[in-house]
């Protein structure tokens, strides 16, 4: 049994909203640069260039990539040896992104219900994932989650019979129904199987993917591919004004599911997929 | 700067119907002048305020309306990041605020029928930032004052003065829209 204290989980997790918002990952910018070089037209490599000189002036003047900060989403896996000490740890993950997002001057854009909404003035509550896992560390991400992609986001419930070809055509038709909204060029995190619920989680978990990385699974890797080759043949482009730069990267997690169902969930995210990690 | 070294049209600000009329889908801007953020929730309550008959918290005559809500500033700072919103989420609101006056909107992403026609209708044009871009974009923001809806946080409605903010021309007065392309448009 190994101890922690909850004011370390707090402390870790502001300083993490801090650094997801302002120091985009070294995968996407790298991204970035090559699509860029393979742009032909003037119009999509003038506004990549704009992205990457916002994320190289969002670091040096610690400013926030975009001015989305993001819902907070927590994805915390504890190992089953930890006891924490000092209090609820929902709280103190709570407490760190009230801090982070005061501190670091990040935009609370959080309202209290969904159909009052009150702004909560300090972007409370985060979004928690939890997973128990074996060992006694604690591995804590912090992934700001923006609303102009996620609201293009997309859960469609298929059935067997539709198979690959019904996936492939229910991710297709989410990217092309968003179009210039989620700021492309995008990164899509899907989520194949489970139950709804479980669909959507391995979708958003699936952006925290570093970009580059396949899926280890052959038959998915294959299809991560074929649809990133088949978006940036749709000419929406960089800020949907046309051009190959669409997706940055497709990330596909799947799980077992039932005899009768297909759940296929796209989570859509902008090029500031934006996310910290941590080891206790 | 890759910015600075496209040719781009000054546009101050404010800007009447009529000028508005002689912008054209695709040409580059380099706008200069005030223009004041609204989104969602304040857009909201201005339309509520007019069904009420109450006085709008700015003169929509000739109005530039920026959807975005801004960071908060820095110490030494005039603003925080302060990018583009997606500006369907303002289609419900835009057209009774273009019948009043207003002659831009600066955003980004499609715009539903009921705004074109009513840009059409009045003059008014439909201009695009960088989505993503929200730190370069606050570097050309030289002056911001909260005016309403201060409960709003982010939200509430900021008076900016801007200085060559980079915009284009996403939608213009005759209905000519630069996401009409073939895949974008077939949505």
């Amino acid at each position: 049994m190994r101890e922690i204290d909850v004011r370390d989980v707090a402390d870790s997790v502001a300083a993490l909203c801090i650094k997801a918002n302002t120091d985009l990952g070294p995968d996407i910018l790298v991204r970035l640069k090559d699509m860029r070089a393979a742009e032909t037209d003037e119009r999509p490599k003038a506004i990549l260039d704009e992205l990457l000189l916002n994320a190289e002036l969002a670091r040096e003047k610690e400013m926030p990539i975009c001015q989305d900060t993001g819902m907070a989403v927590v994805y915390i896996r504890i190992g089953q040896d930890v006891h924490f000490t000092g209090g609820s740890v929902e709280e103190a993950i709570n407490r760190g992104v009230s801090k982070g997002y005061t501190e670091g001057y990040l935009r609370a854009s959080v309202v209290a219900d969904p159909l009052l909404r009150t702004n909560t003035g300090d972007n409370t509550p985060a979004v928690i994932l939890w997973e128990l896992v074996p060992g006694d560390r604690v591995e804590i991400t912090v992934a700001p989650k923006g609303f102009g992609s996620e609201n293009m986001s997309s859960l469609t419930m298929l059935v067997p019979a539709q198979g690959i070809e019904g996936v492939k055509a229910a991710i297709l038709a989410t990217v092309k129904k968003a179009g210039p909204n989620p700021c492309p060029p995008i990164i899509l995190g899907v989520g194949i199987g489970g139950t709804m619920d479980m669909a959507a989680r391995m979708a958003k978990l699936a952006l925290l993917r570093p970009v580059g990385e396949k899926s280890p699974k052959e038959h998915i890797a294959r299809l991560e591919d074929e649809l990133l080759a088949a978006i940036n043949d749709m000419n929406i482009g960089p800020a949907g004004l046309g051009g190959r730069t669409t997706a940055l990267a497709v990330h596909i997690n799947t799980y077992p599911t039932h005899i009768a169902g297909l759940p296929v969930a796209v989570n859509m995210s902008c090029h500031a997929t934006r996310h910290a990690g941590v080891i206790l | 700067m890759p910015l600075d070294e496209v040719e781009r049209k000054i546009l101050e600000l404010p800007v009447t119907r009529e000028a508005a009329r002689e912008l054209r889908a695709g040409e580059l801007l380099s706008l200069r002048g005030v223009i004041y953020t609204a989104r969602d929730a304040a857009h909201k309550r201005m339309v509520e305020a007019l069904a009420r008959g109450e006085e709008l918290p700015f003169d929509m005559t000739d109005a530039a309306i920026y959807y975005a809500g801004p960071c908060p500033a820095k110490p030494g700072f005039v603003i925080g990041s302060a990018g583009p919103t997606t500006s369907y989420r303002m289609d419900a609101y835009a057209p009774a605020l273009i019948s009043l006056g207003q002659t831009v909107m600066l955003g980004k992403g499609l715009r539903g029928p009921d705004v074109i026609e009513a840009m059409i209708r009045y003059g008014a044009v439909y201009l695009g930032a960088t989505g993503g871009a929200g730190a370069l974009l606050a570097q050309r923001i030289v002056k911001s004052e909260i005016i309403a809806y201060p409960d709003l946080g982010a939200e509430a409605v900021r008076r900016l003065e801007v200085y060559d903010f980079p915009a284009i021309v996403l939608i213009d007065s005759l209905g000519t829209s630069l996401y009409d392309r073939e895949t974008v448009a077939s949505v």
